[in-house]
This record gives C-alpha cells, sequence and structure tokens, in this order.
C-alpha cells in the first residue's frame, strides 16, 4: 500500500489545479436553489467549459467521448474540483453519471451518435425515471407497462423521485414489456417533450422542488429508442452501476470535512469549546472523516485494478451517511436557537454564522440513509454479498 | 497511488498467521491463562525469530521494511491474541534498546504513565520497562532497565485479561532518558497498539459470522435473520473503516514527501498531519475492538458469556490496549483541534 501519487498524477493535478484557479471565479454566482431555468443554464454552462478545457467525462472512457482518465486521477479530478469551489454536476449527475455510461456500453452506434456528445458538451439534460410509488427498495417489482403499437412502445404508469425533470430533455425510463420480475423489464430513452408526461414537482423537507413525480399516460416512445434487448433492461442498469470507480461521494465527503471545519469556528467563537463532551464528538467526527477519506483511496485503488471497487461502495456508504447525520446534528447543537431558521445571522461578535449554509446541509444529511439503496438494504448486501450470510428473501 | 493491501503484505500477513497457528495456537497460549508468565521463553524465541520485532531494522539485523508491513503483521498478532508485550518489545528492537529484543530473547515492557494506579503487565518476564506518557510528542520516554523487581510489586489476583498478567507498583523508579527522534515511539507504539485492536475487530467478526451460518434456531441459520445480519454487517464496517484509517497513517509515517505534500493543503505541519492521521487511527480502532466484541458475544447469544468461547477475550485484551497510548476519549479531545 502506497498513499504517493505517481509524477503523471501530480502533474494532472497541478495542471487542473491551474485550470480551476483561473476558471472557476467565474462561476462563483449559483443561481437561486427554486428557479430552475438558471440552474438549467448555470449547470450546461459549466459542463460546456469543461468540454472546451478537454475535462468534459474525466470518467468516460475515451470511445464515449471521455477522456478516460485512471480512477486515481478520477479521484484528483473531483478532489480538485470540490476544493476549488467549482459548480456541483447539478443536473448533468443523471447524463453524466448513468445515462451516458448506459448508452456507451449497451447503446448502438447511432444512439451513441445521437446522445453521447450532447451530454459532454453540456447541450442536453438526462433525469431518472427509475423508481415507483410501489416500487422502491424492490425496484424490480415496477410496474410502468410499456405495450408494442408498430413502431412505438407506449408507456403507462408513474414514476418518482425524478430529479431535475422539469428542466429534462430525456429520462432514462425503466418499463415493464414482460412478465413480473427482473426478466420483464426493458431501459427506454424517453423524450421529455412527448406528449402524455405529468411532471407534479415533490416538495422534501427542505422546502425546495428538488424531485418531481411523473404520470405517464399512453406515452409513445419510439422502439428504437430501446437501450439492449426488450426485457434485458435489468441486466444493462446493472451494466452503470459497473462504471462506479468508488468516487460517487467524494464530494460530499470533502463538503463535510469543511462544514466540520466551520462549525468548530462557531463553536470556538460562542465559547462553547470549554466542553470536553462536545470536543470528543467534533475529534471524532474528524477521525471518521479522515478515516473515509483513507477508505476512498482505498476503494479507487481496488477499482484502478480489478475494474470495480471492490466491496468497498456499500460499506462506504453506511459508514458516511451516519457520521454526516452525526455532523448534522452536532450542528444544530452547536448552533442552538440560531438552527431555526436559514436566513443570514450574526453571532454575538458581529461576524456570520452560517446558519443557512448547516441548517440545508442537516436536512440533506437525513436523505444519505435513504437514497441510493437505504441503510438497512445496504446492510442486507454487505451481510449477504461479502459476509456469505444465507439470503433472506 | 496504489492504496490496496499488496500482494507483498498480503504473504506477509500470511506468513505471520501460519505461523502461530502451528506454533502458538490459541488452546496453547490460552494453557497460561491466569499464570505470572503469559507466555513461555520458548514461544517468545519462537516469536521473535521470525522477525515480527525487527520489521523496521535496517538490514541485515532486521528486515528493513516500514510501518506499513508493521501494522499489517500486528494486525495478525492481535487476531491470534498472542500475548505479551509485543509493542514495547518492538519499540525497544526498533531503538536498538535491550539486548535481545529483536529476536526474542527479551521482553521489553510498555508503560503508558497515567493519573490511575501504576498497574504494570508481564512485569515478571520483563528485561526492560519502556514509560511514555500519553500521547504527546513534546515528552521524552523513559527506559527503566532493568524492569522493577516483581518481588517489589504486588501482584494483581484478578486481571481483567487472564493472558495479561498485572503488578501494581506505589512508584516507578525514574529511568533513564530515551533518544526518540520526533516522538517517533509515540507514534509507532500508537500505530501497532491501533494494528492490534484491527486485528480483534476483524477477529471478532469472522467468529461471529461463523456461528451466524452454523448456529439454527427456528430451522433456519440465525444469519438469515435481518436482525442478526445487521449486526455482522456493522461490525465489517467498524473493521474496515478502522483498518483503512491505520494503514493511512501507517503509509504517512512511511512517506514524509506525502505528508509534507498534504500538509501544504492543511497548513499543518507534517508532524502535526501524521499525529492527527495516528490518533485518529487509535480511537477508530479502540471502538472497532471494543464494539465487535461485544457484538460478536451478542451474536452467539449464551455461549458467547461463556468462559470457553474466546470472544471475551478479545473484548478484555481490547480494554486493555484501549488503555494504552490513551483512551479513546483522550484521542477523541485530542483529534478535535484539527477539524
Amino acid at each position: 500500500m502506497d498513499l504517493r501519487y505517481t509524477a503523471s498524477e501530480q502533474a494532472f493535478r497541478e495542471e487542473l489545479r491551474g485550470w480551476l484557479a483561473e476558471t472557476v471565479p467565474g462561476f462563483r454566482q449559483p443561481p437561486p436553489h427554486d428557479d430552475w431555468a438558471a440552474r438549467r443554464a448555470h449547470d450546461l454552462r459549466w459542463q460546456r467549459t469543461l468540454f472546451d478545457a478537454g475535462y468534459a467525462g474525466v470518467d468516460w472512457p475515451a470511445e464515449g467521448g471521455g477522456r478516460g482518465a485512471s480512477p486515481v486521477e478520477q479521484l484528483i479530478f473531483k478532489e480538485e474540483c470540490e476544493r476549488a469551489g467549482a459548480p456541483y454536476v447539478g443536473v448533468n449527475f443523471v447524463g453524466l453519471l448513468h445515462a451516458g455510461p448506459t448508452v456507451i456500453a449497451e447503446g448502438t452506434p447511432a444512439q451513441r451518435e445521437r446522445y453521447l456528445p450532447a451530454i459532454l458538451r453540456g447541450q442536453e439534460v438526462w433525469c431518472q425515471g427509475f423508481s415507483e410509488p410501489d416500487a422502491g427498495s424492490d425496484l424490480a417489482s415496477l410496474r410502468t407497462r410499456a405495450v408494442r403499437d408498430g413502431d412505438d412502445y407506449v408507456v403507462t404508469g408513474s414514476k418518482i423521485w425524478t430529479s431535475h425533470a422539469e428542466v429534462a430533455d430525456f429520462c432514462e425510463l425503466l418499463v415493464r414489456t414482460g412478465d413480473e420480475g427482473r426478466q420483464g423489464i426493458s431501459w427506454l430513452i424517453m423524450p421529455m417533450d412527448s406528449p402524455g408526461i405529468e411532471i407534479r414537482p415533490l416538495r422534501t423537507i427542505e422546502g425546495t422542488t428538488e424531485f418531481a413525480q411523473l404520470f405517464l399516460n399512453a406515452v409513445h416512445i419510439p422502439v428504437a429508442n430501446r437501450v439492449g434487448e426488450e426485457n434485458d433492461g435489468w441486466r444493462v442498469t446493472m451494466v452503470t452501476l459497473s462504471f462506479e470507480r468508488g468516487t460517487a461521494f467524494v464530494g460530499e465527503l470533502l463538503e463535510c470535512m469543511r462544514l466540520l471545519g466551520e462549525m468548530y469556528r462557531v463553536a470556538d467563537r460562542l465559547g462553547l469549546l470549554g466542553d470536553d463532551g462536545l470536543r470528543r464528538r467534533i475529534g471524532h467526527l474528524v477521525a471518521a472523516f479522515d478515516a473515509l477519506w483513507a477508505l476512498t483511496k482505498r476503494n479507487v485503488s481496488e477499482a484502478a485494478q480489478t475494474g470495480v471497487p471492490g466491496i468497498g461502495g456499500s460499506v462506504f456508504k453506511l459508514s458516511f451517511s451516519e457520521h454526516a447525520q452525526a455532523l448534522g446534528d452536532l450542528s444544530m447543537e452547536v448552533l442552538d436557537r440560531a438552527a431555526l431558521c436559514a436566513d443570514p445571522l450574526l453571532g454575538p461578535d458581529g461576524e456570520v454564522l452560517g446558519n443557512g449554509e448547516q441548517l440545508h446541509a442537516w436536512f440533506k444529511s437525513i436523505n444519505l440513509t435513504i437514497a441510493a439503496g437505504t441503510s438497512q438494504v445496504q446492510r442486507n448486501i454487505v451481510a449477504e454479498r461479502i459476509l456469505g450470510l444465507p439470503r433472506s428473501r | 497511488m496504489d492504496f490496496r493491501v499488496g500482494d507483498d503484505e498480503h504473504e506477509l500477513a500470511e506468513g505471520v498467521r501460519a505461523m502461530v497457528a502451528g506454533r502458538l495456537p490459541l488452546e496453547h497460549l490460552r494453557a497460561n491463562e491466569g499464570a505470572e508468565r503469559a507466555i513461555g521463553a520458548g514461544d517468545w524465541t519462537a516469536l521473535g525469530e521470525t522477525g515480527v520485532f525487527a520489521l523496521t531494522l535496517p538490514e541485515p539485523d532486521g528486515t528493513g521494511l516500514g510501518m506499513a508491513e508493521a501494522v499489517v503483521v500486528f494486525e495478525q498478532l492481535g487476531r491470534a491474541l498472542v500475548p505479551g508485550p509485543l509493542v514495547g518489545t518492538f519499540l525497544a528492537a526498533s531503538s536498538g534498546m535491550i539486548e535481545g529484543s529483536s529476536d526474542g530473547r527479551a521482553q521489553v515492557g510498555l508503560h503508558c504513565a497515567g493519573p490511575g494506579p501504576i498497574l504494570v503487565e508481564h512485569l515478571s518476564s520483563l528485561d526492560g520497562l519502556l514509560v511514555l506518557p500519553a500521547y504527546d510528542r513534546r515528552s521524552t520516554p523513559r527506559l527503566v532497565s532493568p524492569a522493577p523487581e516483581a518481588a517489589d510489586a504486588t501482584r494483581v489476583t484478578e486481571p481483567l485479561d487472564p493472558l495479561t498478567p498485572l503488578w501494581r507498583l506505589e512508584s516507578l523508579p525514574a529511568g533513564e532518558p530515551v533518544a526518540d527522534a520526533g516522538g517517533r515511539m509515540m507514534r509507532d507504539g500508537s500505530l501497532l497498539t491501533a494494528a492490534l485492536q484491527v486485528g480483534h475487530a476483524a477477529e471478532a467478526l469472522d467468529l461471529a459470522v461463523a456461528y451466524a451460518k452454523e448456529r439454527h434456531q427456528f430451522g433456519k441459520p440465525i444469519g438469515s435473520f435481518q436482525a442478526v445480519k445487521h449486526i455482522c454487517a456493522d461490525m465489517l464496517v467498524r473493521a474496515e473503516v478502522a483498518r483503512a484509517a491505520v494503514h493511512a497513517a501507517a503509509c504517512l509515517a512511511d512517506a514524509p514527501d506525502v505528508v509534507a505534500f498534504e500538509a501544504e493543503g492543511a497548513r499543518r505541519t507534517p508532524d502535526e498531519l501524521v499525529d492527527r492521521a495516528v490518533m485518529g487511527a487509535k480511537l477508530l480502532a479502540d471502538e472497532a475492538a471494543l464494539a465487535n466484541a461485544r457484538a460478536a458475544i451478542q451474536v452467539h447469544g449464551g455461549m458467547g458469556y461463556t468462559w470457553e468461547v474466546p470472544l471475551h477475550l478479545h473484548l478484555k485484551r481490547a480494554r486493555v490496549l484501549a488503555t494504552t497510548f490513551g483512551t479513546p476519549a483522550e484521542m477523541a479531545l485530542a483529534v478535535s483541534a484539527f477539524a
């Protein structure tokens, strides 16, 4: 085991760092959270800027038009972007991390040519239509039905937790084309301007509409928009997951470390650090986030050699999500009544408390043990696939 | 960067595991439960001859390896519940103190001075005793050599760990200051102690998983019940996170250039950065060992509460190690300054 970066990895970091220092200041003002049109424009402008500099799709293979960077370079990319305060992937998330990699791996040449460049160049936005009101952790029980009608599928059903639906051009859609279970599912590309799509925003506990529910009423989708064979969509979806290189939560982890530092300084200014109990809880989080950063490097190293991050993904997510929640809870305690609103408040020293930022981070942390596989499902995965305990279902 | 446990390290670990399984199997070690000497002189020599105390000594006296390899080896010693003053002897050997410490002819104890009663481990077997305070680089380690006479101390009749005999002393001789460049003893000793703890955490996990697969109730293996599965999953998470922390701290201790690079970004001195990593790793490893031993006892049900099943030995050793080089509470307090 060796934490030393190679000369070429260091060179990649130096070049990237220089470029970020020049470029990020032009993206300092993120648009208001609920102004979706402005968010789309902002995030696409960032993606276009990455593209022009040769950093679009750093993690995509070269045959998909990406940079084909090694997992360690992907880690460096995410680390440097986060430390430079670069914009988040935002509305480009599904295109860059799910739909694009799926089309690269399973799409036809025509599909690749049609969809991939537009994702990389920041021209088109994708959303995800996987979960349904009655198909959450048990995704394979999904019921949105696609019936063949000539060269089209006619799709009827409902999807939920769809991020960026209001501003998306396409939706990666899982539908039932066959029997119950995993073997009856197909993966379709649904143009979001198709007639019959109703988008109903879902208000989250943050008060904002981060997600939407989609109602699909006899939406016609060309059969040519199917990726992979009919009824082979479950496998197609799993292929996408194999693109993960252990870097999924790098941004979030580094953000937690930064927020912990902010909270420590606020606690100091409020005169709270005489409390050894509080300091121990802070120290515990320092140690945990440092360890998770080490575990990230381990998972990325594993991916660099084997192509998959090994057993680390679920282990990381279980530990990280709980420590992120502990950080949120502790920040709320430190801020005390200042945590009762997100409006900018000043401490007794006249300096900002950063209560709004901590409050929003606390909200988001609550979702970490739910989204992308609840902690209970993750524990089942760890117990069955890593520890080899008997399956319970 | 390649932070995987490499083939060489796997081989090293397997070599130690096989040697201990052959020469120092648990049923053999357990014959010394409650004895004045937790490990016989012949067994200690056999252990020393494998080179576990001389890993970081330059060749030809040692193998010239780093702390990254040492923590891999010590994890195996923890897993196998090997008793004796492992960390003190390693530190003495690495600094060329006490003739025979590197090859198993001498045992060097370790006492971390604190406010509580003076309880010295393995006293009657010791050729020397290193005295270090809790984690603090500014303090100077001292060597008491020869070790205080056991005859001048009161042997504890009911020690927590039956394989860690204790003696109570009213006071310790001052001893001689030991040259210790940059607080390396504190650093390496804490790391090795943390590595032992990872071994206890990992072994407790393996024992729990094996039992959960084999024990049937309600007509099924208890490991098919989610309530039991989730206990085991949490044990794995604790062990893997702690192991990553220990390995990262060991790599930082071995590679000053990485530390210098990271320190620049973090606006810390390289020493501060290594201390942060070591203390954080010790904290997580202590907690993983204690929590996993407890969880493994729970998975074993009533059997876990028996003397026969060795889980209590892991729990008790983990408690002994958690008081060495600073408790989890002290480590957490110290690390908080790095937020």
